[in-house]
């Protein structure tokens, strides 16, 4: 199968208005003759599923969560950016696209990263439309602040919280659909396989998870937005329940699988302390526009602070080193997120680490809280000199911003950010790779859809903050809804799908064979043993920093593991009631293939992009060494039996419109 | 440390259910309550039992999975957090700890400490939205200012993750500090006042429909809710319903 990405021809300007108003309509009396089936209810499935319906067409949507208000992407902090250039500061639409292909290290599609560009105008008008509390100035105009790797304020954000708000707008679009029923929503569901009929998505077997019952569902297209796959790392951001299985299961049935190496490792969240830990936390990015990023600058002063000898507060600022602020003057603390984190690597892996494990490094807001409370002083005609009124008047500022924040880090390591540096760590946050799609967001599977963080194509090597929320609404919203309409135009007449068919039937036994598999293996070893296994091997041999000896390594390793679970791995309880650990073990069954993909890809790209960095591949001065002549590709593996057998297949990146040089921000 | 635990054990909706103990040991401080539940479960599945089985997702305190009285308290011995941010620093050697389901007609429990909160989603398809299309034809977000004051208001309201610990601790199983903060949310908003009317009186009578107790101003719910949501909702819930009722 040839890659053909289906780009429009012309300008990268008028692309997709041009797209938009040549491709095939399906009238409304026909709308109500299709079904759509959209898997996952974060931002990317959550407003699919409502614009779908509310488009016409008849839509069932499937979360494993108890509803679709708690998809993962409710976590999100900081923001969602837009370029709406609101603050006159010279952003543009151009200038987002410029900053996200060039944040991605040049390894994202110009077209597909344009088009987001230009809808992530009317997503804050959208957002605003349905009630979604966004901060405002006194003014009652919209406030926003900037994040790393840019240099405009772009970004939206509702406190800490505006991935929980965005999704609620999203959810509650749905629940307009839902009551109107339009939407039909199986919560508490997760899909284990795809069915395919002549060659095209036409239904997906689910499992009830609370009856455990496998069920049959068709559709005439079938649209994946399951997020991300971090958890391979077991250790990560996401939700625990958060998984590959959906994006896996089409992969087996043909969906090339794109870039799995491309993950983001998250500059700051709270380090990890001990091997009890579930999941890692972030400390939203927004918080770096006002923390201060050091570590001591001598060996001895970290190491007494280590010991507990001495505390951060006890370090004149001339024993810091602001590492950012120095070797990135132009950006300082504002560095992308790849760039930030393998900084605070490079400087624990020397020995200046700050908590006990030497993994952590200082994100300091005494001098904000300083800056802030001599502002709100002179503003209300008080005395700038008073030590403590200033950091009231400050400390009150901050906390506006980020209160939510501070609370959390408080409550999880029981100290007072306020007065106490927080310590933070990357941490595997978001995965740019995912499912290969084309600019209609169809992956290799004819009617199967890939949206949101689950497909790869806007991100690049590296994602930039505020970008991912943008990309799930934008894909749901605006973009899924036209482009899935030109292909559905072609399914007026095929009438309702049936399950009863050979073809349901057979996906169905592959299920089921695979469920009794693992719950009649009297092993002796629990799921978490196994994820616990491979997130080690991942965090070690696939993290932050990757050579060719450690990937092969990995590569076996994971195999090895691979074996055992199936081997060893203990599911207690039955396949027909609400069965937890058989829900994990079916999970970590498609982690411990993906892993081994995953190794796979990062060997073979011999070169270092954004989240991927290759030991053998960088400067003198320990910066990403690309390597466009070779690498300026997309990697799209299809599958063929065994991850380690996995064929390459190349679309080429050609960028038109922005000149690839080195990424620096000196 | 070393615990004894005290655990609600139901097989099914249809099972009677009944407390069990478990002895624990090894637990750290910095460990998560979910984190000791976890260590739990593994020696249990080792040992070849069933493990017990508790809703729980993000564990960061915002996607309202996660729920458990722990000794008598909707999310355990502190305030304005979740049961995933609960840390065991907050336990003794040698404790004893409660650990049951949410207890409420609405909310049947599906199996040990999970329950089902879909009534919860019900109210919502009732009214909580605002009828406007997903087109992106909308105007200019900045056309209609909003006044600072209400929109971090409506911001406060909106905040509410839906984890039930309201309807969990208050003594008639009520959900008014639940529905209150959605109606609030967009009562203060000049998006959402077009159809005040109908929101409040829909997204009520699915309350009631859904067997949800009523109010009688106690406040436990306030006290218990991890994310500050504050009683003025209801006041303003009720506002809103009775001008609604007489129009």
């Amino acid at each position: 199968m040839s890659l053909d990405n289906k780009i429009p021809q012309g300008p990268i300007d008028t692309k997709w208005t041009d797209y938009k108003d040549h491709i095939n309509l399906v009238n409304p009396a026909n709308k109500r003759n299709i079904d759509v089936i959209v898997v996952g209810t974060g931002l990317a499935g959550g407003s699919a599923a409502a614009t779908l319906a509310e488009l016409g067409y008849n839509v069932k949507a499937f979360c494993y969560q108890d509803s679709p208000r708690r998809a993962h992407s409710i976590a999100a902090q900081g923001g969602i950016n837009a370029a709406k250039n609101y603050q006159g500061d010279g952003d543009s639409i151009y200038r987002l696209f410029y900053d996200t292909v060039k944040g991605g290290d040049y390894r994202a599609r110009e077209a597909n990263v344009h088009r987001l560009a230009e809808v992530s105008v009317n997503i804050i008008d959208q957002c605003v439309a349905q009630g979604v509390p966004l901060a405002r100035e006194y003014g009652g105009l919209l406030d926003n602040r900037s994040f790393g790797g840019t240099q405009v304020s772009r970004t939206f954000y509702a406190k800490g919280q505006t991935g929980q708000q965005l999704l609620l707008g999203a959810y509650s679009a749905m629940n307009r659909q839902i009551g109107r029923g339009k939407i039909k929503m199986y919560n508490r569901h997760e899909m284990l396989d795809v069915v395919l009929v002549g060659g095209k998505a036409r239904g997906i077997i689910a499992r009830n998870l609370i009856t455990g019952e496998l069920e049959r569902h068709s559709a005439h297209a079938v649209v994946i937005a399951t997020g991300g796959y971090g958890n391979v790392f077991f250790l990560s951001t996401n939700a625990m329940g958060s998984n590959v299985t959906a994006a896996w299961k089409i992969h087996k049935k043909g969906a090339y699988f794109a870039n799995p190496c491309y993950t983001q490792i998250h500059p700051t969240c709270i380090p990890v302390t001990g091997d009890h830990q579930s999941k890692l936390t972030l400390m939203s990015e927004s918080l770096r526009n006002d923390g201060r990023i050091w570590v001591p600058a001598k060996l001895e002063d970290a190491q007494a602070i280590r010991e507990g000898k001495k505390k951060p507060t006890d370090l004149a600022e001339a024993d810091r080193d602001y590492y950012l602020e120095r070797r990135y003057p132009s950006f300082g603390n504002l560095v992308p997120r790849d760039v930030a984190s393998r900084a605070a690597k490079e400087r624990c892996d020397a020995g200046f680490g700050v908590n006990a494990t030497g993994e952590a490094v200082y994100l300091d807001f005494a001098a904000a809280i300083d800056r802030y409370g001599k502002e709100q002083a002179r503003i209300h005609h008080l005395d700038e000199n008073d030590a403590k009124l200033v950091y009231d008047l400050g400390q009150k500022v901050v906390e506006n911003k980020y209160g939510n924040l501070f609370q959390m880090y408080y409550k999880i390591v029981d100290e007072d950010p306020y007065t106490t540096p927080m310590m933070i760590y990357p941490a595997v946050h978001y995965t740019m790779g995912g499912v290969w799609v084309d600019y209609n967001l169809m992956t290799t599977i004819e009617g199967c859809y890939c949206i949101g963080e689950a497909n790869f194509s806007d991100h690049g090597a590296n994602r930039l903050g505020a970008s991912a929320l943008m990309q799930g609404l934008a894909d749901g919203y605006f973009v899924l809804p036209y482009t899935i309409g030109n292909y559905l135009a072609d399914d007026i007449r095929t009438g309702k799908i049936p399950t009863d068919t050979p073809e349901f039937d057979e996906a169905e036994k592959n299920v089921k064979s695979l469920i009794d598999h693992l719950m009649s293996n009297n092993g002796s070893h629990s799921v978490d043993y196994f994820h616990k296994k491979l997130g080690k091997v991942m965090w070690n041999n696939v993290g932050m920093a990757r050579n060719a000896k450690g990937l092969t390594e990995a590569m076996d390793e994971i195999a090895a593991i691979r074996e055992d679970f199936y081997k060893n791995v203990k599911v207690s309880g039955t396949a027909n009631s609400f069965n937890q650990e058989l829900e994990k073990a079916l999970r970590v069954a498609d982690f411990l293939e993906l892993g081994e993909l995953f190794a796979k890809d990062a060997l073979h790209r011999e070169e270092s992009c954004g989240g991927h960095f290759r030991e053998e591949h960088q400067t003198a001065e320990g910066e990403a060494q690309r390597d466009d002549a070779n690498f300026a590709y997309v990697a799209a593996w299809e599958y063929k039996g065994n991850p380690r057998e996995a064929v390459l297949h190349k679309e080429d990146l050609v960028y038109e419109n922005i000149k690839m040089v080195t990424r620096s921000y000196k | 440390m070393n615990l004894t635990l005290k655990i609600w054990r139901q097989k099914n909706a249809q099972d009677k259910g009944q407390m069990v103990d478990y002895k624990i040991g090894g637990i750290e401080p910095d460990m998560s309550f979910l984190e000791m539940l976890d260590v739990l479960n593994n020696e249990l599945v080792e040992k070849g039992d069933e493990p017990v089985a508790f809703d729980h997702d993000c564990r960061e305190g915002i996607c309202g999975m996660c729920s458990l009285f722990i000794n008598g308290e909707a999310h355990g011995p502190d305030r304005g957090i979740t049961t995933c941010q609960l840390h065991m620093r907050k336990f003794k050697e040698g404790d004893t700890i409660y650990i049951e389901p949410w207890r409420a007609k609405a909310f049947p429990v599906i199996k040990d400490l999970v329950v089902d909160r879909s009534s919860f989603d019900r109210i919502q398809h009732a009214g909580g939205f605002i009828s406007v299309n997903t087109s992106g034809n909308t105007q200019d977000a900045n056309n209609i200012p909003v006044n600072k004051h209400d929109a971090d208001r409506s911001f406060d309201a909106a905040t509410c993750i839906g984890c039930g610990a309201c309807v969990a601790t208050c003594k008639n199983s009520s959900a008014m500090l639940f529905v209150s903060a959605k109606v609030s949310q967009f009562a203060l908003l000049p998006q959402g006042r077009i159809e005040a009317t109908e929101r409040v009186l829909n997204m009520v009578e699915a309350m009631d429909n859904e067997g949800f107790g009523n109010c009688t101003n106690t406040g436990a719910c306030e006290v218990e809710c991890p994310k500050g949501i504050s009683l003025e909702n209801i006041a303003r819930m009720n506002r809103e319903y009775l001008s609604a009722s007489i129009k």
